[in-house]
C-alpha cells in the first residue's frame, strides 16, 4: 500500500512530521538553555527518541521498511550514550 | 481499515511526543522535566512504532517494530533513573515548590549507597510503611 494514494495518511503523516519538527525545536531549546549538564542529557535523550519516531514516520511515507533497522540502532546508541553520561557524571565530573 | 488504525496510532504518538517536548521546556527542575521526557516520549515512540507495525502488516516488519518498541520501553526507565541519580549526586537543586525529598540524607556521599534510614536518625520501626 502506498501512503500517497491514501487521502487520510496523505495529511496525517505531514501533520505528525510537523509536530516532530516543533518537538525537536523545543528539545533543542532545552539543550541550549541548560541550566545543568543532566538537563542537557535529558534533552539529548528526548531528541534521540524524536528522531527514532521521525525515522518510523519517514519509513511509512516512503514505504521502505528497511529503515526500521536504523531506528533500532539509533535507540540503542542513545541509551548507551545516556548511560555513559550518567556514569561519567556520577564519577565526579565538574559539571 | 489499516489506514484508520495507522492514522490513529500516528496522531496519538505525535501528540504525546509534542506534549513531552512542551513539558521539557515548561517544567521547573530536572526531576520534573524527566517525567515528560521519559514517560510521554516513550509512549509516543511506542505508539508510532505500533503504527508502523499495523501499516506494513508483514511478519518481519511487525516483529522488528515490536522489538524496537519493547527496547525503548525497557531502556528509557533505566536511563532516566541513572541520570536522575547522577543529577542528585552532582547537586542539581530541587524546585523550591517541592513538598518532599525522601532521599535527603539517605545516600552515602562516598560509597553512593542508598541507606534505608537517614544518617543521624534511628532506623524505622519494622512493620511500619516503607
Amino acid at each position: 500500500m502506498n501512503p500517497h494514494d491514501s487521502t487520510l495518511l496523505g495529511w496525517v503523516i505531514p501533520l505528525v512530521a510537523g509536530m516532530m519538527v516543533v518537538a525537536l525545536f523545543l528539545a533543542f531549546f532545552r539543550l541550549i538553555r541548560g541550566p545543568s549538564l543532566p538537563d542537557r542529557v535529558v534533552a539529548l535523550d528526548l531528541t534521540a527518541l524524536i528522531v527514532v519516531a521521525s525515522i518510523a514516520l519517514y519509513e511509512i511515507w516512503t514505504n521502505e521498511p528497511v529503515l526500521l533497522d536504523a531506528a533500532i540502532v539509533l535507540a540503542l546508541v542513545a541509551f548507551l550514550g545516556t548511560v555513559a553520561f550518567a556514569r561519567y557524571l556520577e564519577r565526579g565530573a565538574t559539571r | 481499515m489499516t489506514e484508520i488504525f495507522t492514522a490513529i496510532f500516528l496522531l496519538a504518538g505525535g501528540a504525546l511526543i509534542l506534549l513531552a517536548a512542551v513539558g521539557i521546556v515548561r517544567m521547573p527542575d530536572l526531576y520534573t522535566r524527566m517525567q515528560p521526557a521519559t514517560k510521554a516520549a516513550t509512549l509516543g515512540v511506542g505508539s508510532i512504532l505500533m503504527g508502523v507495525a499495523v501499516f506494513f502488516g508483514d511478519l518481519s516488519v511487525t516483529t522488528r517494530a515490536l522489538a524496537a518498541a519493547a527496547f525503548v520501553v525497557l531502556t528509557a526507565p533505566v536511563a532516566a533513573h541513572m541520570i536522575a541519580r547522577a543529577g542528585y549526586f552532582v547537586g542539581v537543586p530541587l524546585w523550591p515548590g517541592s513538598v518532599a525529598n525522601e532521599l535527603r540524607g539517605r545516600y552515602d556521599p562516598v560509597t553512593h549507597e542508598c541507606l534505608s534510614h537517614a544518617a543521624g536518625e534511628p532506623p524505622e520501626e519494622k512493620g511500619g510503611h516503607a
